[in-house]
């Protein structure tokens, strides 16, 4: 259905209300003041980078370049040292995630045990490919290299909720009510 | 707080404890099967009976036997409940109180799965709740901690754990006592301790559960070791993709720092330990150790050559320890039984027992500890009840640094000399358990992707390297190659083992030279209907549609 090749279009972020930031970032985005916290706690360490990444993913949902430069200055850091462990970790996503996430585990207990096949009619149903995000930003396909559920594989974890023994089609009602309501 | 007052606080769980415990798997795998909605079920059918001064439900940790989850057992009654779900509560209750027959199926404790585990690690995982120490405590918990701080000097410590032949269980088999004896030995300046608990292998979780179920195991073995080194801080490094692990880590440093058992001057002594979480980021490469000392700085898992080893030179330029988790959950147990005891358990070269992950295609999924010297076929043929509806073709041990073992030599004693022999390894105690269905090939083929997407990119041999090796095998499973690609393959292997930095590298290769070793005719297979347009037999099809 959706095959464009153009990014996937950005989930509407929460709006935050107030507008009183003092410091912080310019913009007045209340997030920035996490982020401030968090570098504050461990005392502007720089080997706190990947706590303070974290704590920004965790946040802003993703790592855009602005957050990248705001924590690169709050930590003393150069920019490149920043993006480079940004980019190293696979954790960390630069672009935006869907509002809902399905990962999908591919590692071997699960593959063994049939998740490509559960990815493959995803793909099929949904129309993206793993690392995609619908549209209209509102399901993101992943896949994960073994979450250590392995007991009961295949694991799949739904918006943070783990669920075993998945099948195809037990997967495929999962995200339905994701991206079929908001498909125009 | 002293051993007398540390007495009182287990005498007094036991006191408030009830007499008949309901145990509640609270694990990722059996909350992922509703075992959160069931304990709550549970609770209210004991308090709607009114048998709350008898009956106590307790969420603990791992039981082992994840595949049958949730999990219920009443040990006062020996009775074991599979795949429970939320509405069998209340007949769970009743059949307590009035014996009358639950509707949940009930398992079979004297089932080899069960019968055949020695446990020492796990021998409190599934017992208590590992969100409160009082429980650990009441179990005997932290007892072996007070011992070494009271009753022996450092080098007595390192004596003792390396003479019960403890190696590693993080993968290499390196002999924990002689690690722990080189980092004693630096000179009395900062030093450090740090756990591994990144866990990176597919198809292994058995740290995981170690850290679920029973946290508080590890940080007392992280405490002695650091006692015993002379190191005064201690990281754990978890990965990201475990949550609860780290939510019951966190709550553990919380508890034992209020009771004075961790933090400073630790049992009224001039000992100081304090333990910090570290999380990943999902990058399997940071469980190599100087990867994993790199990423805590901060930076970029990189690996770097050794020496010098992080005995000498580890976290901040400091002499560092770094064991595994389940190296370090064995310690209370040789510290509290002794050295001899541990010694006589295991074979010669291989002492103690070892967790399993015992997962693929197999009746009895989940994880099973055993001494080693045990069979490959007792666990899988027994323990795990063999392949359902088939027959075993191979089991993979020792994840992406590992091989396939072929059904052949079900007979090989578990350890860590006799799988190296076979061209596998342990591991960290992954066991994915393959049927005919399976192409090898296609598992090569995975691990492949697995290595080609891991690799941290700083040597071109492994970066590269690895990328070739997949496009080649890609090539023989689309039956486009020939025996000249097979030959191209094989010299590949050697090569990236031969030249790689890290042991990601070095052991990238095994997958495919172990299958290649046992199954080399599927190869062939595949090859040969390129040359001559024949199909190959059937199972020689790749498993899954996994690329
Ligand atoms: C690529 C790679 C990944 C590794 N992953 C892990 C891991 O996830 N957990 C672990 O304990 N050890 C892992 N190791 C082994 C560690 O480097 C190290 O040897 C081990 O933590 C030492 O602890 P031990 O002596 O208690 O086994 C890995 C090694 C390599 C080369
Ligand atoms: S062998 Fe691979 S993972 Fe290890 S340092 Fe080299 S490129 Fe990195
Ligand atoms: S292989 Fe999928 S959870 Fe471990
Ligand atoms: S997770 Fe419940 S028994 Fe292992």
């Amino acid at each position: 259905m959706q095959t464009s090749s153009e990014p996937p279009k950005v989930a509407e972020k929460p709006k935050e209300p107030a507008k009183k930031a003092e410091k912080g970032h310019p913009s007045g985005d209340k997030r920035f003041k996490v982020l401030d916290m968090t570098m504050k706690r461990n005392q502007y360490r720089q080997d706190a980078l990947i706590e303070v990444l974290h704590k920004a993913q965790e946040s802003f949902g993703f790592l855009e370049e602005d957050v990248l430069l705001y924590i690169a200055r709050g930590l003393k850091l150069p920019l490149s040292k920043v993006y480079g462990v940004a980019t190293f970790y696979h954790l960390f996503s630069l672009k935006p995630n869907g509002a809902h996430t399905c990962v999908v585990c591919l590692g071997t207990a699960c593959y063994v045990k049939g998740s490509g096949e559960v990815l493959a009619e995803l793909e099929k149903h949904t129309g993206i490919h793993q690392g995609e995000t619908t549209e209209d930003g509102q399901l993101s396909i992943m896949t994960a290299r073994c979450i250590g559920a392995c007991g009961i594989a295949p694991a799949v974890v739904f918006d943070g909720t783990v669920a075993g023994k998945v099948s195809a089609s037990e997967a495929i009602e999962k995200v339905k009510p994701w991206f079929n309501n908001n498909t125009p | 707080m002293d051993l007398q007052e540390l007495h009182e606080i287990g005498a007094k769980e036991h006191r408030s404890q009830k007499p008949i415990r309901v145990h509640c798997c609270t694990s990722t795998g059996c909350q992922a099967a509703n075992s959160l909605t069931l304990k709550k079920n549970l609770e209210n059918s004991v308090k709607q009976n009114g048998l709350s001064d008898q009956i106590q439900v307790v969420g603990v940790g791992c039981m082992g036997f994840c595949g049958k989850g949730p999990l219920v057992q009443i040990e006062a009654k020996n009775k074991l409940y599979e795949e429970v779900t939320p509405d069998d509560a209340a007949s769970i209750i009743n059949a307590i109180n009035n014996g009358t027959t639950a509707t949940a199926a009930e398992g079979d404790l004297n089932h080899p799965f069960f019968a055949k585990q020695m446990r020492i690690v796990r021998e409190t995982s599934g017992k208590i709740d590992p969100e409160k120490i009082e429980e650990y405590i009441a179990a005997g918990g932290y007892e072996s901690l007070y011992k070494v701080i009271h009753d022996m000097t450092s080098a007595e410590v390192v004596e003792e754990i390396t003479k019960s032949g403890l190696r590693g269980r993080g993968g290499g088999g390196y002999p924990t006592g002689l690690k722990w004896a080189t980092v004693a030995k630096m000179p009395p300046k900062q030093k450090y301790i740090i756990c591994n608990a990144d866990e990176g292998d597919p198809g292994a979780f058995m740290d995981r559960s170690v850290l679920e179920s029973d946290p508080h195991r590890v940080l007392e073995g992280m405490a002695i070791a650091g006692y015993a080194v002379g190191a005064s801080e201690g990281f754990i490094y978890v990965r990201a993709e475990y949550p609860l692990a780290i939510d019951r880590l966190e709550m553990a440093i919380k508890q034992a720092k209020k009771l004075g058992i961790l933090g400073s001057q630790i049992f009224d002594s001039p000992f100081d330990f304090k333990i910090n979480i570290r999380i990943g980021a999902g990058a399997f490469v940071c469980g190599e150790e100087t990867a994993l000392i790199s990423s805590i700085e901060g930076g970029r898992g990189n690996p770097r050559p050794r020496p010098p080893y992080p005995a000498q030179s580890g976290l901040w330029g400091c002499p560092t320890l770094i064991n595994n988790v389940e190296t370090f959950a064995n310690i209370s147990a040789i510290i509290r039984e002794g050295a001899e005891w541990y010694a006589n358990i295991g074979t010669e070269k291989s002492k103690g027992t070892k967790i399993f992950a015992l997962t693929g295609k197999i009746r009895n999924n989940g994880l099973i500890e055993v001494p080693m010297g045990i069979t490959l076929r007792e666990i899988v043929e027994e323990m795990g009840g063999g392949v359902p509806d088939g027959e075993v073709k191979a089991i993979q041990t020792g994840g992406p640094s590992g091989g396939c073992i072929p059904a052949s030599l079900l007979d090989t004693p578990v350890d860590y000399d006799s799988l190296i022999k076979l061209g596998s390894m342990m591991g960290s105690g992954g066991m994915v358990v393959m049927d005919k269905g399976t192409s090898m090939v296609g598992v090569a083929q995975f691990y492949m992707e697995f290595c080609r997407g891991e690799t941290c990119g700083k040597c071109v041999p492994c970066r590269a390297g690895t990328v070739q090796m997949y496009q080649a095998l890609t090539k023989i499973i689309n039956k486009q190659a020939t025996l000249k690609d097979l030959e191209k393959l094989e010299q590949l292997c050697q090569m990236v083992k031969a030249t790689s930095l890290c042991g990601l590298g070095q052991s990238a290769p095994n997958p495919v030279l172990s299958t290649l070793h046992y199954f080399r005719d599927e190869y062939l297979g595949l090859i040969e209907s390129n040359q001559n347009g024949k199909k190959p037999p059937q199972h020689q099809q790749p498993a899954t549609a996994h690329n």
